[in-house]
């Protein structure tokens, strides 16, 4: 009997070339020649360009309308491929295409502020219905075109997904220059569009057309967009312009650095997902260059060091420690010397953590062990009387100022003390001294 | 059964139905997205199960319908799992996360296709963008005698079960937990104060969307589902302030879109004499935005017609009542006449004013003898009532408010339009003097008791 049966394809089992380092290197570097060069240049730019527009999308909470927009292309393409062919002009013609890319996506971005204005619904249910409806537009529109001459529409169905390796030097270039008018736009206005991004009611109120630069917004992102479409299709483009910024954003909070990052970030994915999709075959450019940006999206999520995910849960760690440790150094000032158990039972944490926690102190010398028994050094004593005071201070002013009964006192305060700054502690001694010494007038 | 009875139901009626099915499974649902403003979600839900059919059919290796499902159902829920905690540790806005999140998974699944097919594997992404519709045939015997049988229901195809039994969930789940889904969607901290966990209602609701999304989409194309979650939903909206009939409209406005955008893609061409049929779905989605935007134009209580009537009527009042004041005052200087000239020097010839002056003249207020016009006795009650209104007005302003008597006529103009009679009631009890305004013109009596009767 033989074994054989039919293996199920399954991922791992690419039987792909690899190419050489050689090659690798060749690729990286440019030199492997003019076409690709070209490719790798123009989506390289085109990163920068949606990089930087993306930012203003993204801050001015807009990164949802480049969805609808980018969906609203489809009719116009499908219209333009059609007069270009009644009128004789060379269908194919991408600067046509494009042309009617950017007038659809107008209308689009007209008909969702039509839809807020004129009714009473939300802005994502106007982006959800105009993105549907001119993307069903644009499907009947295909179906017609398919009708009509079979088979010659191929090239408008690599609008919707994108293909790069079918991009000519000439369509490298048109990207490439769109990009670059994107980007000089926005680093010229880039005043305006940062005042709007941050506060619009004091923009409207200080005298600038808040409505004029949003619409510049808009317009850089419907270049973009039409940039983007040959590159990553319209169904991606979107990531284009947002994932960029989003990973930016957790590595910093100052807008030029911000911009300088998401620039850099949608150059680096343009620039190795074309690479990766030139060297090793079946990799879509566009796809590769969306999921290289989701890889750098993942790892400033996760490293990134004030907002990432790891700082944050650390962040948190060392909180709990802390008040973990101060509940342990008045649970030892309030009963003497103490066993771990003693503690645990005093409701300072379960057993294995209290055990941890008192090592802890012992290492900064707040206390210390004699006989399996623990007690507070004179340093913890002295933190110790630190620690009431801020209890006291806590428990003085929630019932003063914040109304609180003095039967649940307790319990608030066991949860705030933990955090008091010098600065506050200062301060809220201040505002009990005054209000102790205004009583004293009445 | 006749030959054109037995095509129709072989080639036309299990799309018909698949199509109507989902569009209930997904109107229905709809609804509470569009109120919870998450609209978008089955956007992002419907872009992001590709992944998760592929891994699906990579790792089964065969397209059965449960594998893919369940791949689908996964990355569906996965896309709202990840949506929330980008929003949460990245904190970016949910739109944003949204669209990081789908595309990155579309992405991969676009990544993992191309892989795929390298196996002569046929998974069309084009399917699940605008479905195979096209392509569910039913095979019912040909005769009716033998086609009420349970043998015909079950050669029903896959897809019309598949989506018949996702409507049917949809419409149970939001029957039965009708009343939790109102109150978590427009109240979420009321739900939780009385001790429904209104978290759990939405990973549910979620979960439904996903699930509809999910058997919806491999028929009718994740663009008709999305279209479908909001459309129907966000058009009733405008036809009703109650929930209950929103979510029936959002029902009826789902089956005749399903109906209507078949028929015009399979049949219309024909008619006007084009020999192919257009996209179904890509038809239905055309059919429910026409529907979306008929209804925001006609919608009896909140269409752009209805509010623009409105508009009309009440600047149209607004002049009746302003070319009532004029003449009053022209009476009080001496003139008992004046000239339709002089009248539209002051109140302007828009429509509005002329509409206004006619209604007027209609209901007796005014008298005309060739161009020269006058009050009845009826308007004058009339009349003197706005003028009561603009002076009390004025008094309230100057003594109350504390402008100066030459400050006050402008915003009085306006005032006087919304005083009802309880209003100039208040106004004239809180003044120790109510013969004159500030001005020193004597203040018409009380005209509520009078024919007159206009606010």
């Amino acid at each position: 009997m033989s074994l054989h049966f039919q293996h199920p394809a399954s991922i791992t089992d690419v039987s792909a070339s690899w190419p050489t380092l050689e090659e690798l290197a060749r690729t990286l570097t440019l030199q492997s020649g003019f076409n690709p060069t070209v490719v790798t240049l123009g989506t390289s730019l085109l990163g920068v360009a949606a990089g930087i527009v993306g930012v203003f999308a993204v801050l001015r909470k807009r990164a949802l309308m480049c969805d609808a927009l980018s969906h609203a292309t489809l009719p116009g393409i499908c219209i333009a491929f059609l007069i270009a062919g009644m009128m004789g002009w060379q269908g194919r013609s991408l600067a046509v295409l494009l042309a009617g890319a950017a007038a659809s996506a107008v209308v689009g971005i007209l008909a969702v502020h039509a839809i807020r204005g004129a009714t009473r619904l939300t802005e994502d249910a106007a982006i959800g219905i105009v993105l549907s409806v001119f993307f069903g537009a644009g499907i009947v529109f295909l179906s017609l075109i398919q009708g009509l001459e079979s088979g010659n529409q191929g090239g408008l169905k690599s609008f919707i997904y994108g293909q790069t390796a079918a991009m000519h030097a000439s369509d490298a270039y048109f990207m490439g220059g769109l990009a670059l008018v994107a980007a000089l736009l926005a680093a010229l206005f880039l005043k305006e569009l940062a005042l709007v991004c941050f506060n619009d009611t004091f923009a409207r109120v200080s005298g600038w057309p808040v409505t004029l630069i949003d619409l510049l917004t808009m317009g850089l992102i419907v270049l973009v967009t039409v940039a983007g479409l040959q590159a990553v299709g319209l169904i991606l483009v979107i990531a284009l312009l947002i994932i960029p910024p989003a990973a930016a954003r957790l590595w910093t909070d100052n807008l030029k650095v911000m911009l300088a990052a998401s620039a850099f970030i949608g150059a680096a994915s343009g620039y190795l997902g074309s690479c990766a999709s030139y060297l090793l075959p079946r990799l879509p450019a566009g796809a590769v260059i969306v999921l290289v940006a989701g890889v750098i999206f993942l790892v400033s999520l996760l490293f990134a060091p004030r907002r990432g995910v790891i700082a944050g849960t650390l962040r948190r760690a060392s909180l709990n420690l802390r008040v973990a440790r101060d509940h342990a150094v008045r649970a030892l000032f309030e009963r003497g010397s103490s066993t771990v158990s003693d503690l645990a039972a005093f409701g300072v944490g379960r057993r294995v953590w209290v055990a941890p926690i008192l090592w802890n102190l012992a290492r900064r010398g707040y206390i210390s062990r004699s006989q399996g028994r623990w007690s507070l050094t004179e340093r913890g004593r002295s933190d110790a009387a630190r620690l009431e005071r801020n209890h006291q201070l806590w428990s003085a002013y929630l019932m003063r100022h914040a109304d609180v009964a003095a039967s649940h006192v307790d319990w608030s305060v066991d949860a705030v003390e933990h955090v008091l700054s010098p600065q506050m502690i200062a301060e809220l001694e201040r505002t009990l001294a005054s209000s102790t010494s205004s009583r004293a007038h009445e | 059964m006749t030959p054109i009875v037995h095509q129709f139901l072989s080639i036309d009626l299990a799309p018909i139905l698949t199509a109507v099915f989902a569009s209930i499974a997904c109107g229905v649902l709809g609804n509470f997205l569009v109120l919870r403003r998450l609209s978008l979600m089955g956007d992002a839900i419907s872009h992001s199960v590709l992944p998760g059919l592929v891994i699906a059919f990579l790792i089964t290796g065969t397209r059965s319908p449960p594998a893919m499902f369940i791949g689908a159902a996964a990355a569906g829920v996965l896309t709202v799992a990840v949506v929330e905690l980008i929003r949460r540790f990245g904190r970016l806005e949910s739109g944003a996360a949204m669209g990081v999140t789908f595309s990155i998974f579309f992405a991969l699944g676009v990544l993992l296709l191309e892989q795929a097919a390298a196996r002569q594997v046929d998974l069309d992404p084009d399917c699940v963008l605008h479905g195979m519709l096209e392509t569910i045939f039913w095979f019912p015997p040909g005769d009716w005698s033998s086609f009420w049988s349970l043998h015909t229901l079950t050669i029903t195809p896959r897809q019309v079960m598949v989506t018949g039994s996702m409507a049917l969930i949809a419409i149970l789940f939001v029957t039965i937990f009708f009343k939790e889904l109102r109150l978590a969607t427009f109240d979420p901290a009321l739900a939780t104060a009385l001790g429904m966990n209104a978290s759990v209602i939405h990973y549910a609701l979620m979960i439904l969307v996903a699930a509809s999304v999910v058997a919806a989409f491999e028929a009718v194309g994740s663009i008709l589902v999305i279209a479908m979650l909001i459309c129907p939903a966000a058009t009733a909206r405008l036809l009703t302030d109650r929930l209950r009939t929103q979510v029936i409209l959002s029902a009826v406005i789902s089956i005749t879109t399903a109906i209507l955008g078949y028929v015009l893609g399979a049949f219309a061409p024909i008619w006007v004499g084009y020999d192919a049929s257009l996209s179904a779905t890509g038809m239905m989605t055309v059919v429910a935005g026409a529907l979306f935007t008929g209804v925001v134009i006609f919608s009896p209580t909140q269409g752009l017609v209805v509010k623009q009537v409105r508009r009309i009527r009440l600047s149209s009042s607004i002049a009746r009542e302003d070319a009532l004041g004029l003449l009053y005052r022209f009476e009080e200087h001496g003139r008992g006449r004046t000239t339709y000239a002089e009248l539209h020097e002051t109140l302007g010839r828009s429509i509005p004013a002329r509409l206004g002056l006619r209604a007027a003249l209609r209901k007796g207020e005014i008298t005309r003898e060739g161009p020269s016009l006058a009050l009845t006795d009826l308007g004058r009650r009339a009349a003197a009532s706005v003028i009561r209104s603009h002076r009390l007005w004025e008094t309230y302003l100057v003594t109350q408010v504390g402008l100066r008597p030459d400050h006050v006529h402008d915003t009085a103009m306006r005032l006087e339009h919304v005083a009802t009679d309880t209003v100039r009631h208040a106004l004239a009890e809180n003044e120790p003097d109510t013969r004159t305004d500030p001005q020193g013109k004597a203040i018409p009596g009380d005209q509520s008791s009078g024919a007159s009767g206009r606010t």
